[in-house]
């Protein structure tokens, strides 16, 4: 019971903290009193129910998360390999390290506006959120496995111990605290990164194309009933995989038990 | 089986650890390697697991053996439970010879499902001996095995050690004599 309580007031806490800045919200939004430079908290839910009722709505959101996600795990798994490379092979730490400060200090107007040159707007959220996945993935996990622990690795290799073994009770328990906080900056940066290349790529039937409409015809309620959208996805695609990581490090840890 | 050591020699940063060591090793009878900290005990148990390379010298008797080991440090996987870290290392683990080793060394059940993390310095380092003397091997090497047990402990572990070893060889290094009395092992000074 007592956990229960913690948690309940954590999050009244946490409610509680929301509400004051949509007071805030509501009250600028009264004292602008111009629906078009800020939409009020009331008008931006209708028009986010009034979204939410559309027939296109769920298949705009499809079209965004397939890709988005796409690019976010093409970069989780290329961005492994490399990283576990780069930690056994100095040759590809001097090669990919540079390269990949490189593409985190480039602007990602810059990429889009150059990706659009040579691809298809519908994949350019793709190529875009795994561009600006890759260099956070790499970095997190190259540091990770670098600090693997270098006795149990030898521990491993007195005994004999199978690759499988290694990977799944040596490198992941160990390697997982950088996924996860890699995969969690990671998250919300491939989505603010794509939806950016859906507004300037405007692929057909994308949330970054009716995001850039709804600023077209100044209808600033539904510019923030979609940016709502977006926040609400991203959490709910954080909190969907960090709960993934989390069932899979205690069925390792239970495994034989 | 017999381990020959031929004039093993290790320096590090031009300081001389081991300087042309001959010994050998039977499987007949435990070995205890004993001397001085800094003598190379630590060197030579390395070398002879081949996680270190000998400057020169060769060491005969040890191709295709396989080895398991008592470290310095317990060396155990700190979130996995006792079990797990003695399944790990085995290509079939049974799970019945695992928990009849870790209660016959005084552990209970619900600290063998424990992580091992939250097990006391004691339970850890048996739970590296008996991952050790578990494990298919022909060559079961221990460095310090008895460090952080008390005295009957220590006894209940050597006579798990003498009634497990099925006569493998063995080689203990300890700083106590009366261990190798205990394990009625030959003594070797470095």
């Amino acid at each position: 019971m007592k956990p229960f309580i913690t948690w309940a007031k954590n999050k009244l806490k946490i409610f509680c903290g929301a509400l004051f800045w949509i007071a805030v919200w509501q009250f600028a939004s009264m004292k602008i009193d111009k629906e078009v430079l800020l939409a009020s908290p009331v008008s931006t839910l209708k028009a986010l129910i009034n979204l939410c009722g559309q027939s296109a709505f769920w298949s705009i959101i499809k079209f965004s998360i397939i890709r988005i996600l796409i690019g976010f795990i093409l970069a989780l798994i290329i961005g492994v390999i490399i990283a576990l490379l780069s930690a056994k092979i100095e040759i590809f730490r001097i090669l990919f390290s540079p390269l990949f400060s490189v593409v985190k200090a480039v602007p990602v107007a810059s990429f889009i506006i150059l990706i659009l040159l040579w691809i298809k707007s519908s994949n350019l959220s793709i190529c875009i959120s795994f561009l600006m996945v890759l260099p956070i993935i790499y970095t997190n996990m190259l540091q990770g496995f670098l600090q693997v622990d270098k006795k149990l690795l030898e521990m491993a290799k007195v005994f004999r111990m199978s690759y499988g073994n290694k990977i799944l009770y040596i490198y992941v328990p160990q390697i997982l605290p950088y996924f996860t906080a890699a995969c969690t900056t990671a998250l919300g940066l491939c989505w603010k990164s794509g939806v950016a290349a859906e507004i300037i790529g405007l692929p057909n039937g994308s949330i970054g194309n009716r995001l850039y409409e709804s600023k077209l015809y100044m209808d600033t309620r539904e510019t923030f009933a979609w940016t709502i959208v977006i926040v609400v996805i991203s959490f709910l695609v954080e909190k969907g995989f960090l709960w993934l990581i989390a069932k899979i490090n205690d069925k390792i840890k239970k495994g034989f038990l | 089986m017999d381990i020959v050591i031929k004039n093993l020699s290790k320096s590090y940063n031009s300081v001389k650890v081991l300087d042309k060591i001959n010994m050998s090793l039977s499987s007949n009878k435990p070995t205890c390697l004993m001397g001085q900290s800094g003598r190379g005990k630590t060197t030579l148990f390395s070398i002879i697991l081949g996680t270190i390379t000998p400057d020169s010298g060769d060491i005969l008797g040890i191709e295709n053996k396989r080895f398991s080991a008592v470290f310095q440090e317990d060396r155990l996987c700190e979130e996995l439970s006792a079990v797990m870290n003695i399944a790990i290392v085995q290509e079939n683990p049974n799970k019945k010879i695992i928990y009849d080793g870790l209660m016959a060394l005084g552990l209970l059940k619900e600290e063998i499902r424990r992580p091992v993390s939250n097990l006391s310095g004691g339970q850890r380092r048996r739970v590296a001996i008996i991952r050790a003397i578990i494990s298919e091997s022909d060559i079961v090497m221990m460095d310090e095995p008895f460090k952080g047990l008390d005295e009957n402990t220590k006894i209940q572990v050597i006579n798990y050690i003498k009634e497990n070893i099925r006569g493998r060889l063995l080689m203990i290094i300890t700083h106590d004599e009366k261990d190798a009395k205990l394990l009625g092992a030959d003594i070797v000074k470095l």
